[in-house]
């Protein structure tokens, strides 16, 4: 069970937390224009990371808010917590 | 009544004890800056800024439970004074506020293995030190969602919402039985 | 501890002839009766179970699990790969697998082995030994292949008769289990010299410091250490101070009986505390066992080290065990294993235990050293003791079926050349085979392990990251007692120092004790004897020979991990804890190199095995989940209701009278909501309440219809998409006020349509100003269906105009009912005249049971779920999960008319234009007909055009929904058909399985009352 810094709360234990898949995919202000393919991709693909990996998590039994997590995949090292809509830091 | 889903009398053990809390009004207050300071206004009693902090003022009490929410106790017949009051004061701020009194429970756990009988299903932190009094979060006991707010040393008020509070209770009590209950 | 130096004689010891006269740190004035295999013996306490066996002489305690070749106890610990046995309370309380040598004493204990029939004397099975050349590495995977068709007749059913240890309880566990979170700056595991040093020194920098051990006592190796003196005190009485000191610290947990099963992220480490095992008659107000969640800051291992058995052919008699498990049974446990013992060893821990064996008065018949010219401290003493000493000798074999009775020593060259052979008799064969550090739990927090030349062992290397730990002593690799001390008091002090603490002191530790000896033999001893015919095991448990492994090499599996998999080297419940290290001697020397070079199997949870109850903790019974249930809850159960489960719910499903079952249950209450009046509990709908200045704009954009126009006091029925497009939820949604909505869900739906409208507000729509407040359980939900609706409920009502010009169909508004707040619904799920009363909670009851007595007079009947079903499906409503499945479109369940057309954009629009969205043969929702007109079909059928066709067959749709319609007098049904609404009128048909299909007519899926006359019913 891993230790996850919330922004907001703290560090903070698993079961607090729901799993939110990647982060920084943002939906499109208008989709209407996007071809299929752009729109397939963005519905569908995703980033299968095997080491550091931006995602996302939502404290969900805590401040209930969603924020940003960089995760070294293979080591479960946490290199970073950040609020929604704040950029993902630039040293990891 | 509260006796139509869950038994209310008090579980007592050496060292510890659940019982059932009066009831409360509850207001659940979303908002941003200018609705907080408003609401803390209007509520007569500031808002806490902190993280999982409460505050207390007579018989009111604000629990921060996320960046724009918070979680307001009062006497049930205070409710309606306050809503009214907030429609007054909050004219033209964005903001939510939602009665939420009869959606959720207030149980009280006390005695020097309160916070052992916590661990049993919460893996919190509840040293003093990383837990003190004055701190109220949501978080999980077992598989139900609560909020815990330490107003004693040895003494938590927990919230929990109508339906998962045979639940906890029940959980709380195996969790007590080691200790006579 | 009693350790009484005087003499003893009680009965006990009179009856157990191999219990030494004194010392151990058993009690002999208290002596237990205990039975095995239904024969019973007695034992004192202080006894494990292998040790008040072993004082009566016994060996024997099990059979291996392949060859079933009888199997004496090893080890004195966790290590034990033999002697597993099933100790059982009662039928309920019967725990298989357990080590004898874990397993404490208690007046009554009651135990018997395992994998033999009908006896551990006479096994059937064992004859499975005499065909050992038939059952070579692989056997399994070489032999059950052909033909194909004997895998379910012939091979399965044996495999699985033969396969497993142990049985199965035959009744359920009454044992409790409970779990516990707990917090430290430093966690220590293992209370041997190094463990406890290291509790020392992070205990006086004040922090919280949770020592535990597996063992009965805390101690570890200074339990069976009659010899040292630390501090210039006895090894025994500096422990005992030392357990008093730590006692002394309010932030120490001591904790024995306590195993560290694994290492999770981010320092969690799993404990299992066995609470009430030994207890002869436990309190059942205590758990059985306690599983420890630890969150530690830092981890100390002092996990010592497992001794090495040695390969040599014969290896596993019973009465063949580790050098260091006899010192053990004689100084612990005052047990001599035996009256003449033969050593042999590679290690100085052999001539130690002879020592302690000669003292306790075991003749030695001959310390056999491999080594050629040994040294240490204990080959000192036993050569100033005048013990029979050779060096150069290896064995070449023993003897004796249900206990050794001799061993052939034989003289080794160094160019391995074996000969003179030698048989001299014993009863007792021990080995030395050197020190493996227990690193198991070192290498599940994933960092690394790292080959030391020096010890020939595996020792700690990088940790992992986002672990912090390190190992102490004999873990570490550092041997001997001085190194155990000061090694653990240097790992506390630097846990402390790394969890934040400070003020350490340095201790220093003056010892007088054995050398630290780290000489080894890895690999199957020179014999002389035919290679193809003689068995030197590795793996004792799984019965895997050096053969076995010399056989994986040559066919091939070069990789460690491979030949593991394909010899079962390892695998078995002791996971390798004795046969690790000899399984990699044995292959690095069939493949000419060196261990590194090898490579390493990987360690995994649990250390030794868990209980299932362990992991389930509290959640079982009505703990297992939350039950949750209604305010109308007891009142339904008073009425006879019987209820189903939705999601954690409870809800009523029908209220069968004297006689009725459910058919007939759902077609009266069907029946009574349609002509009069029937009473439902919607209370487990979801809500959530929408408020703020853009509350409108947030609807706009998650749902499907139109929201900014929806006057205040009106309803809609929404309809909610995931962005693919797909069906997701659906609810009646009322406009409370200009900024404020009340927004119904299904009843499963509701945390999750809540969790997706947080995603898209706070991730994607931060600037809007609405907030989403759950009201699931501020709100009762009273339906109230029928013709006499209005008329039943309109005397409770103050402040709403019920009449149908000021309050419609899909009309709400807020007012008091029986004197407390309502928010009351025109709505109808039923297609009658409807209300749907929110009230709270607390008054829930009291107002259903007003409106219950007032429409006592129209015959009011309360229907369940099943009754709400049937009504709705005779309208052609949907269910969100039973009409759809996650790939149904708006369009696919006949819901087009609720888009807004005029929207730009909301949640899963532009998915609909994707091209397999508008596809014109998509499966659509349409009615069914039966032609006999009396066939109820299955729910989730298939639907063909040709039942005759060839198999697989083009399927159509299937069938969603199918009810007797009581209202119609026959059978209905929905479907979802390709391009369903072009075929209306066809005939189709419904496969049943086993009895051909079923002729359907396809029909417009609203089935009653299509104009929607009985909604404004007066």
């Amino acid at each position: 069970m891993l230790i996850i810094p919330c922004p907001h709360c703290g560090p903070r234990p698993e079961l607090e937390f729901r799993y939110g898949g990647q982060a920084h995919i943002a939906r499109p202000v208008d989709p209407s224009p996007l071809s299929d393919e752009e729109w397939a991709s963005f519905l569908y693909s995703r980033d299968n990371e095997r080491g550091i990996h931006a995602e996302r998590w939502r404290h969900i039994h805590g401040c209930a808010r969603f924020f940003n997590v960089v995760r070294d995949t293979t080591t479960d090292q946490i290199l970073a917590s950040y609020k929604t809509g704040e950029f993902r830091p630039e040293a990891v | 009544m509260l006796s139509d889903i869950v038994e209310t009398t008090a579980i007592d053990a050496d060292g510890v004890r659940l019982e059932t809390l009066p009831a409360f009004g509850r207001l659940n207050f979303r908002g941003r800056a200018g609705a907080v300071a408003a609401m803390s206004e209007a509520f007569g009693l500031a808002l806490p800024e902190a993280s999982c902090r409460a505050a207390i003022a007579g018989s009111r009490a604000a629990l921060w439970l996320g960046p724009d929410e918070w979680l307001l106790l009062m006497l049930p017949t205070e409710t309606d004074a306050v809503i009214a009051a907030a429609a007054s004061a909050l004219a033209g701020l964005p903001h939510s506020l939602v009665d939420i009194s009869e959606r959720q429970y207030a149980l009280g756990l006390s005695g020097r293995l309160a916070a052992t009988v916590l661990a049993g299903g919460n893996p919190l932190d509840f040293d003093l030190s990383t837990f003190p009094v004055g701190m109220c979060t949501r978080t999980i006991m077992g598989k139900a969602e609560l909020a815990i707010w330490r107003t004693e040393p040895d003494r938590f008020h927990i919230e929990v919402w109508r339906s998962f509070a045979p639940y906890i209770r029940g959980f709380l009590r195996e969790h007590m039985r080691e200790f006579g209950a | 501890m009693p350790d009484s130096l005087a003499p003893n004689l009680s009965v006990a010891a009179v009856n157990e002839p191999f219990r030494t006269r004194s010392g151990g740190r058993i009690d002999r004035a208290k002596p237990l009766s205990f039975s095995f295999d239904g024969q019973t013996y007695s034992g004192v306490a202080g006894d494990t179970l292998a040790s008040a066996l072993l004082a009566h002489g016994v060996h024997l305690m099990g059979r291996s699990f392949k060859y079933h070749r009888p199997r004496g106890v090893m080890t004195a610990g966790s290590d034990e790969p033999n002697a597993l046995v099933t100790v059982s309370r009662d039928a309920g309380r019967t725990a298989p697998n357990l080590r004898a040598t874990q397993v404490e004493l208690y007046e009554g204990l009651s135990a018997i082995s395992q994998n033999r029939f009908p006896s551990l004397q006479f096994d059937v099975g064992g004859i499975n030994d005499h065909f050992a050349a038939l059952l070579p590495a692989g056997f399994y995977y070489k032999t059950f292949m052909w033909p194909r068709s004997f895998w379910d007749r012939v091979y399965e059913p044996v495999i699985r008769a033969s396969a497993g240890l142990g049985k199965v309880p035959t009744a359920p566990d009454p044992d409790r289990y409970l779990q516990r979170n707990a917090h430290c700056e430093v966690l220590v595991i293992g209370a041997g010299p190094a463990g406890l040093t290291a509790a020392l020194a992070a205990a006086e920098s004040g922090l919280r410091v949770i020592l535990c051990d597996e063992q009965s006592e805390l101690g570890g190796s200074l339990l069976a250490d009659t010899t040292s003196m630390i501090a210039g005190k006895p090894a025994r009485v500096w422990l005992t101070e030392t357990l008093a000191e730590l006692a002394t610290f309010s932030n120490v947990t001591l904790l024995p009986r306590t195993t560290g099963f694994g290492y999770y992220p981010h320092n969690h480490v799993g404990l299992v505390e066995r609470v009430t095992d030994h207890l002869a008659s436990p309190d059942s107000a205590q758990p059985r066992e306690r599983m420890w969640q630890v969150r530690a800051k830092e981890v100390v291992l002092a996990t010592g080290a497992f001794e090495r058995p040695l390969t040599f052919p014969e290896n596993d008699r019973p009465g063949i065990m580790l050098a260091d498990a006899a010192t053990t049974f004689v100084n612990r446990y005052g047990v001599k294993p035996g009256k003449r013992a033969v050593i042999a060893a590679a290690n100085d821990s052999g001539y130690r235990a002879a020592l302690a064996l000669a003292e306790a008065g075991v003749e030695i018949a001959m310390i056999a050293d491999l080594r050629r010219n040994p040294s240490g401290s204990g080959y000192d003493a036993a050569r100033r003791a005048g013990l029979s000493i050779e060096t150069g000798k290896t064995i070449a074999g023993t003897s004796g079926k249900m206990r050794v009775d001799g061993a052939s020593i034989a003289s080794v060259g160094e160019d391995g050349k074996v000969w003179n052979t030698q048989d001299i008799g014993c009863d007792l064969l021990l080995m030395a085979g050197g020190w493996t550090p227990t690193l198991h739990l070192y290498s599940q927090s994933l960092s690394k392990l790292k080959w030391d030349d020096a010890i020939q062992a595996y020792v700690p290397g990088a940790v992992a990251a986002s672990q912090a730990l390190r190992a102490a002593g004999a873990a570490s690799g550092a041997y001997g007692l001085d190194a155990a001390l000061s090694t653990g008091f240097k790992a506390g002090a630097e846990a402390a120092v790394a969890a934040g603490g400070d003020g350490v002191t340095t201790r220093v530790f003056v010892t007088i004790s054995a050398e630290a000896d780290a000489s080894t033999f890895l690999g199957a001893m020179p014999h002389n004897r035919d290679a193809n015919r003689v068995r030197a095991f590795v793996d004792f448990q799984n019965d895997s020979t050096a053969k076995d492994l010399k056989l994986a090499v040559r066919e091939g599996f070069r990789s460690v991990e491979h030949a593991k998999r394909y010899t079962t080297t390892g695998m078995a419940t002791d996971q390798g804890k004795t046969s690790n290290m000899p399984m990699l001697g044995v292959m690095a020397q069939a493949q000419g190199k060196t261990i590194p070079e090898i490579g390493f199997t990987t360690f995994r949870p649990p250390f030794t095995p868990t209980t299932f109850g362990n992991f389930a903790g509290a959640a079982r019974g009505d703990l297992f989940d939350p039950i949750r249930r209604t305010a109308i809850h007891h009142w339904a159960e008073g009425q006879g209701a019987v209820f189903e489960d939705v999601g954690q719910w409870k809800r009523a499903r029908y209220f069968p009278r004297q006689g009725e079952d459910m058919h007939a249950a759902v077609a009266r209450e069907c029946k009574a909501v349609r002509s009069a009046l029937g009473i439902f509990d919607a209370s487990t709908l979801g809500k959530i309440e929408v408020v703020g200045p853009d509350a409108a704009e947030f609807m706009n954009r998650m749902y499907i219809n139109p929201w900014t126009k929806l006057g205040v006091g009106r309803c809609r029925y929404g309809v909610m998409l995931r962005e693919d497009g797909f069906v997701y939820d659906d609810g009646v949604v009322g406009r409370i006020a200009e900024d404020r909505f009340h927004v119904t869900t299904t009843t499963g739906g509701a945390a999750s349509v809540l969790n997706m409208m947080e995603d898209y507000l706070q991730t994607e729509w931060p600037g809007l100003n609405v907030w989403l407040t759950s009201a699931t359980e501020q709100w009762a939900v009273i339906a109230l269906q029928g013709p006499k609706a209005r008329e039943v409920l309109a005397p409770f009502v103050e402040g709403i105009d019920l009449s149908p010009a000021a309050f419609p169909h899909m009309a709400i508004a807020e007012g008091r009912i029986c004197g407390v707040k309502t928010r009351l619904f025109r709505v109808s799920f039923t297609g009658e005249l409807g209300f749907e009363i929110n009230v709270p909670p607390s008054a829930a009851r009291r107002v259903w049971e007003a409106l219950y007595a007032e429409g006592r007079k129209h015959s009011i009947t309360p229907y369940g779920t099943e009754t709400m079903h049937v009504l709705r499906a005779e309208k052609g409503f949907i269910i969100v999960g039973q009409e759809t499945d996650g790939t149904a479109t708006p369009d696919d369940v006949g819901l087009t008319w609720a888009i807004g057309k005029a929207k730009k954009d909301f949640v899963g629009k532009r998915s609909l234009a994707r091209p397999g969205m508008t596809d014109p043969k998509r499966k659509q929702l349409v009615g069914l007909l039966s032609v006999d007109n009396r066939t109820v079909l299955e729910e989730g059928a298939q639907i063909v055009a040709d039942p005759k066709q060839p198999k697989p067959m083009t399927v159509l749709g299937h069938v969603t929904s199918s009810y007797m319609s009581a209202a119609l007098g026959h059978p209905i049904a929905l479907a979802l058909v390709e391009a369903g609404r072009s075929r209306m009128g066809e005939t189709l048909q419904v496969l049943v399985p086993g009895k051909g299909s079923v002729a359907v007519k396809l029909v417009s899926p609203v089935f009653y009352d299509a104009e929607g006359a009985s909604l404004d019913a007066v």
